[in-house]
């Protein structure tokens, strides 16, 4: 079974369609990506994913349980990193915890743990506007992380004990967390060195915390380097029509953008968004 | 310290032209070019402050009274009326226009209505005040809660956030910066409302001293009462910003 899995999603908005019979899944462990034109409806997806729309047709499963139109199963990160100007680094990071009933004392108790971990350490109270590009995009993935172990909407009470002795090595992590992120261009805004430096710590961390996760972007590269399987979007409506494996395992890329392969990819990539664009 | 030097570096040439304004009224005085009966010394004026100061504070504390119940009412009342209007569309159609029009009733023309209404105590002076200042409250705090970033409230949504929550831990928040912005206004508008309400009936205050000095004809006294009044404002206005600095932590000293 998938860990997360869309069927025939079909969205419009004021009546024009956006998105048309799109199905993807995200397997355990993996980490996909959606690369399309501008306008493909990828946002759109990801909104319907996360539950905070509901498509005209079609259903969204995490870990087989039906979760269409339901917020707060799916973790999502937005485009901006959206740490709230008005909270402390940590109550930022937290939020997620408090938000599904935890005491703001034990929930910086857990986020702290992490904060070494993700290359914040000394920011605990600071506000947001002190960090860097980079180290805003390392909170927000933290609190993105937070909140997939908190996935747990339909179980009443959350077991709080367990997450608190969560760890970051991910040994003590909430057996009802399933850790599956969506993240929306999440290296965008960052220079390229910044970049660079951000998806080899996304990878390490992705392991070592089991998260899953779908990304969008516009850059190819990117997509080819971070992923194990490629989703191009194409068309108004957006829809899916081609799906590409990317074949050497994930730890063995570094310098991958330089060989044959890697440009066999690109060409391929470009070819099919290319042709779909002038049709 | 360094920002606090600053501080007295930019304020020097406002109080500059004050001291400069007060020398300059001062010798038009001396010089005769203004009988005392109609534009009092600046000396003048300071020295029935000191004489009176007894007396006005006696009545600045009734003004202060009826300010301060009147601007937490209006705190109150456009509070409830804000958050109300921000989450019911309805009410904010029904009750915008309504706002409006209680802000184009000429302040001057209803206080003798409430005196009569009400009688000659606190209660139609903190009316008034009331109605002066719920506005630009109210006001702040809807922008407030319309500029907040609708992608923030998506996140929190994502995250499973309630409606209460989004609004505690996003909306107010973003609001708060308008809704301190409306305050200093309201702050201002406080003492001025409750002095202007005094003046068309009542037993103390700074109004009813004042319309009591203007029949003597003692415009010295008269221009002490405004200077205090002036001073309260002031000093208002600057609790207003204390108390933002306060409940705004992470915006502190950024600005202004």
């Amino acid at each position: 079974m998938s860990l997360l899995e869309a069927k025939h999603i079909t969205k419009g908005y004021d009546g024009r369609t956006i998105i048309q019979d799109i199905s993807i899944h995200l397997e355990t462990g993996e980490l996909i990506s959606l690369l399309g034109l501008s306008g493909s409806g990828k946002t759109t997806l990801f909104q319907v994913l996360s539950g905070l729309t509901r498509p005209e047709e079609g259903e969204v499963f995490l870990d087989g349980r039906e979760i269409t139109g339901k917020p707060g199963a799916v973790s999502y990160m937005l485009q901006k990193d959206l740490l709230l100007p008005h909270k402390k680094v940590i109550d930022n990071v937290s939020l997620p915890l408090v938000l599904k009933g935890m005491k703001k004392k034990d929930a910086r108790e857990v986020a702290d743990r992490f904060f070494a971990e993700f290359g914040l350490d000394g920011y605990q109270d600071k506000y947001p506007d002190r960090m860097s590009g980079g180290m805003r995009q390392r909170a927000a993935f933290l609190r993105t992380y937070l909140s997939t172990m908190v996935q747990t909407d339909d179980v009443p009470g959350l077991d709080t004990a367990a997450l608190a002795g969560a760890d970051p090595g991910g040994a003590g992590r909430n057996p009802a967390a399933h850790g599956a992120a969506l993240l929306d261009e999440p290296f965008s805004a960052l220079d390229t060195i910044t970049k660079g430096q951000l998806h080899t710590w996304y990878l390490e961390m992705m392991q070592r915390i089991r998260l899953s996760t779908i990304f969008i972007t516009h850059d190819i590269d990117e997509a080819i380097l971070l992923s194990d399987r490629i989703y191009l979007m194409t068309g108004r409506p957006g829809v899916i029509d081609h799906e590409i494996r990317i074949l050497p395992p994930r730890e063995q890329r570094k310098e991958f953008n330089l060989t044959q392969a890697f440009l066999a990819y690109k060409k391929q990539i470009i070819q099919i968004l290319g042709t779909a664009e002038s049709a | 310290m360094k920002e606090r030097s600053g501080n007295i570096t930019r304020k020097l040439p406002a109080a500059i032209t004050l001291v400069l304004i007060a020398v300059l009224w001062e010798l038009l005085c001396i010089s005769g070019a203004v009988p005392a009966y109609m534009l009092p010394s600046p000396v003048a004026v300071v020295k029935a402050f000191i004489q009176d100061f007894p007396t006005l504070m006696f009545h600045a504390a009734t003004t202060l009274q009826e300010a301060a119940w009147g601007l937490l009412t209006g705190i109150l009342l456009a509070f409830v009326m804000a958050t109300l209007m921000d989450r019911f569309m309805i009410l904010e159609r029904a009750w915008y226009p309504l706002m409006i029009i209680t802000q184009t009733i000429p302040t001057i023309a209803i206080a003798p209505l409430l005196v009569l209404w009400m009688g000659f105590g606190m209660a139609p002076k903190i009316t008034l005040v009331v109605i002066t200042t719920f506005f630009p409250i109210a006001v702040g705090l809807l922008d407030g809660y319309r500029s907040v970033d609708q992608d923030a409230v998506s996140l929190m949504r994502a995250m499973g956030a309630n409606r209460v929550q989004i609004f505690r831990h996003v909306k107010f928040p973003s609001a708060l910066g308008h809704f301190f912005a409306g305050l200093k206004i309201s702050a201002s508008y406080a003492v001025v409302g409750a002095v202007i309400s005094e003046w068309l009936g009542g037993f103390e205050g700074l109004g009813v001293y004042m319309t009591r000095v203007k029949k003597a004809y003692a415009f010295d006294k008269m221009f002490a009462v405004i200077f205090l009044i002036v001073i309260i404002s002031l000093l208002l206005m600057a609790l207003v910003n204390l108390l933002r600095d306060l409940a705004m932590p992470w915006t502190a000293g950024r600005d202004e």
